[in-house]
C-alpha cells in the first residue's frame, strides 16, 4: 500500500488527506471540480510546495491536463529528456512507443501533433523515467468526445500492461469506472470515500456519487452472442448487452447508471426492458426531497436503483424484501 | 591603422563586456522573472538606471569608486598593482555596469514569457532546477538572449561619456571608436571621423536589422 497524506492550507481551502492506496493498478481520484483532486496530485510531486524533498528526486511521472511537450525538442527527444534523466532505467522505451503507438511520431515537432497524440507522448515521457508511481491530471479533459475515445483504448492497454501503480484524476465518473481499480472520492479537500471501485460506487451515502454520477461496475463473463447482443452471466440471471464481445475472454466491466435502473414487485412480462433480474434490497437512502437511491443485490454483486421516495412508498421497499430490477441501459467496457 | 586601431579596441571591448553580460545577466534576469520578492522593484530600478542616467553621472561615480583611492580602485591596486582607472580592464567594469539592462531587460522578458508548465514538467522528469534550467528555458528564451547580445554588444560599441570620464583617451588601451571620432572632430579632421563614422552606421543597420528579421522568423514559427 501506498500512505498518501497530505495538508495544506490554500487560502480558504484546506487539503487534509490520509488514505492509503494499494501499490498496484489504477487508482481513481474523482471529486468535483475545487475539491482538490490536483492540488493533491500536485502535493505528491512537491509541486505544491517546495520545503520537502525536491520534485526531480520523488521519481513520480506525472501526466499533466495539458500535455506540456517541450516546443524546441522532437517527439524522441521528448520522450528521452526523462528516460536520460532516470536513477534506475526500469522501463524500455521500444514496448512503450509501441504500446502507445508511437513509432511514425518520433521525428515530428510537438506543434504538428493533434492533442490525444501530444498526450500519449507525453505519457511515453512520464513512463520512461521509470517511476515508482505515475500521477495524471485529467489526461482526457482537453481532448474533444472524439479524441477521447480514440485515446481510451491506450489507456487500456496500460491499465493492463503497466506494473507501475497510478493515481488518476478525473471528474468524469464514466472513465473512473473503465479505467480504475480502486477508487478515492475528495470533498472539500477531504477524503470522502476510499476502497475498490465497485465498493465505492455502490455507495448511497457519498453526496458527489449519489446525484447523476450515481452508477455501478460489475464485472460478468461473456457466455453467448445473439441479435447484435451478447449475453452476460450475473448472479442468477443474465444480462444482456449491445456489442460483440467474446466468450472466455474472462470477466468485463460493465457500467449500469442508477438512472437506467427501476424497481418491480412482480416479474413484469410484456415490456422492452430485456434485462429484469431478481434481486434483494440492502438499503434505501433518500437522497433528497423527491428521490432516493436504492441499493440491491444480485448474486454476490450489488446494482443502484434511483427511484422517487414516492414510490419507495407505494411499493413500500424495505431493506430484505425481494424484487425485480430492470436495467434499461448497460456499457461494456473493454 | 588609425582607423583601424579604435574600431579594433571597441570591437573586443564590446566582446568581453557583452560575453561577461550573458554569464551575469542570465542569472539577475532568471531571478527577477521568477521571484515575488518584495526587494524585487529596487533591484529592477537599479539594473534599469543606466538607461535613464546621464553617462557623466555614472563615469563620475565609477571613476570615485574605480580610482586608486576609491573602494574597488585601492584593492585593485593592492591586487595588481596597477590603476583600473585609464584601463582597458576598468573599461570592461564600466561597460558592464553601463550595458547591464539591455542584456537583463530582453533576457526578462524571455523568461516571463516562459510558461511554467514547460518547468514544472522537466522537473517531474527528473530535472534538477539548474538542468531545467539549461535543457528547457535557456533554448525557450532564446530570442531574449539574442535581443540582449545584440543589444549590449551595440551599446557597449555606442558608448561615450562613460569612457570619456573613465577611461580617458589613451589609443591601444582606452581609445575607443567614439572617443577617436571626437577628437577627429574636435581637430577638423572630418575625413577621418566620416570613414570611422560610417563603419558604425552601417555596422548599426545591419545588425539590427538582422535581429529584428530573425525575432520575425521566430514569431512566424
Amino acid at each position: 500500500m501506498i500512505r498518501l497524506r497530505h495538508r495544506l492550507p490554500k487560502g480558504g481551502f484546506v487539503l487534509d488527506v490520509d488514505v492509503e492506496v494499494p501499490d498496484t493498478g489504477i487508482t481513481g481520484v474523482f471529486g468535483e471540480s475545487g475539491s482538490g483532486k490536483t492540488t493533491l496530485l500536485r502535493c505528491i510531486a512537491g509541486l505544491e510546495r517546495h520545503d520537502g524533498l525536491p520534485v526531480h528526486e520523488r521519481n513520480v511521472g506525472y501526466v499533466f491536463q495539458d500535455p506540456g511537450l517541450f516546443p524546441h525538442l522532437t517527439v524522441r527527444g521528448n520522450i528521452e529528456y526523462g528516460a536520460r534523466r532516470a536513477t534506475t532505467r526500469r522501463v524500455e522505451s521500444a514496448p512503450v512507443i509501441e504500446m502507445l503507438g508511437l513509432g511514425d511520431l518520433l521525428d515530428r515537432r510537438p506543434d504538428t501533433l493533434s492533442g490525444g497524440e501530444a498526450q500519449r507522448v507525453a505519457i511515453a515521457a512520464a513512463l520512461l523515467r521509470s517511476p515508482d508511481l505515475v500521477l495524471m491530471d485529467e489526461p482526457l479533459a482537453s481532448l474533444d468526445r472524439r479524441r477521447k475515445d480514440d485515446l481510451l483504448p491506450y489507456f487500456d492497454r496500460l491499465h493492463d500492461e503497466l506494473s507501475v501503480p497510478v493515481i488518476y484524476v478525473s471528474h468524469d465518473i464514466e472513465e473512473i469506472s473503465r479505467l480504475c481499480d480502486h477508487l478515492v472520492v475528495l470533498e472539500d479537500g477531504a477524503v470522502a470515500a476510499s476502497g475498490g471501485l465497485g465498493d465505492v460506487l455502490s455507495r448511497v451515502d457519498v453526496p458527489v456519487l449519489s446525484g447523476r454520477n450515481a452508477g455501478v461496475v460489475l464485472w460478468a463473463s461473456p457466455v453467448d452472442q445473439e441479435d447484435g447482443l451478447t449475453k452476460f452471466e450475473i448472479g442468477d440471471g443474465d444480462i444482456w448487452a449491445p456489442g460483440e464481445f467474446g466468450a472466455g475472454s474472462g470477466p468485463l466491466r460493465l457500467r449500469i447508471a442508477a438512472s437506467d435502473v427501476s424497481i418491480a414487485r412482480d416479474r413484469p412480462t410484456a415490456t422492452t426492458i430485456l434485462n429484469v433480474l431478481r434481486a434483494t434490497i440492502e438499503e434505501v437512502h433518500a437522497v433528497d426531497a423527491a428521490t432516493a437511491l436504492v441499493r440491491l443485490g444480485i448474486g454476490n454483486q450489488e446494482l443502484l436503483a434511483r427511484v422517487t421516495n414516492r414510490s419507495v412508498r407505494r411499493l413500500d421497499l424495505r431493506p430484505g424484501e425481494r424484487v425485480f430490477a430492470q436495467v434499461k441501459s448497460v456499457t461494456v467496457r473493454h | 591603422m588609425n582607423l583601424f586601431g579604435p574600431l579594433w579596441l571597441s570591437a573586443q571591448l564590446a566582446l568581453v563586456t557583452t560575453i561577461i553580460l550573458v554569464i551575469v545577466g542570465a542569472p539577475v534576469a532568471w531571478w527577477l522573472a521568477r521571484t515575488s520578492s518584495r526587494v524585487k522593484p529596487a533591484i529592477q530600478a537599479v539594473v534599469a538606471m543606466p538607461i535613464v542616467l546621464p553617462p557623466t553621472v555614472l563615469g563620475f561615480y565609477l571613476l570615485i569608486l574605480l580610482g586608486p583611492s576609491g573602494a574597488v580602485g585601492s584593492w585593485w591596486v593592492q591586487m595588481t598593482g596597477s590603476a583600473l582607472t585609464f584601463s582597458f580592464t576598468g573599461l570592461v567594469i564600466a561597460s558592464c555596469i553601463y550595458s547591464l539592462p539591455f542584456a537583463v531587460q530582453p533576457m526578462q522578458n524571455a523568461f516571463e514569457s516562459l510558461p511554467k508548465k514547460y518547468l514544472e514538467r522537466a522537473w517531474t522528469l527528473g530535472a534538477s532546477r539548474l538542468d531545467a534550467f539549461f535543457s528547457i528555458a535557456v533554448p525557450l528564451s532564446l530570442r531574449g538572449f539574442v535581443s540582449g547580445i545584440v543589444l549590449s554588444f551595440a551599446h557597449t560599441l555606442g558608448e561615450f561619456g562613460v569612457v570619456l570620464m573613465v577611461g580617458g583617451n589613451i589609443p591601444g588601451e582606452t581609445r575607443v571608436v567614439s572617443i577617436a571620432i571626437y577628437d577627429h572632430v574636435e581637430t577638423l579632421n572630418y575625413g577621418a571621423a566620416h570613414r570611422m563614422s560610417l563603419v558604425l552606421v552601417a555596422f548599426a543597420f545591419v545588425v539590427l536589422a538582422a535581429m529584428f528579421v530573425i525575432n520575425r522568423r521566430w514569431s512566424e514559427r
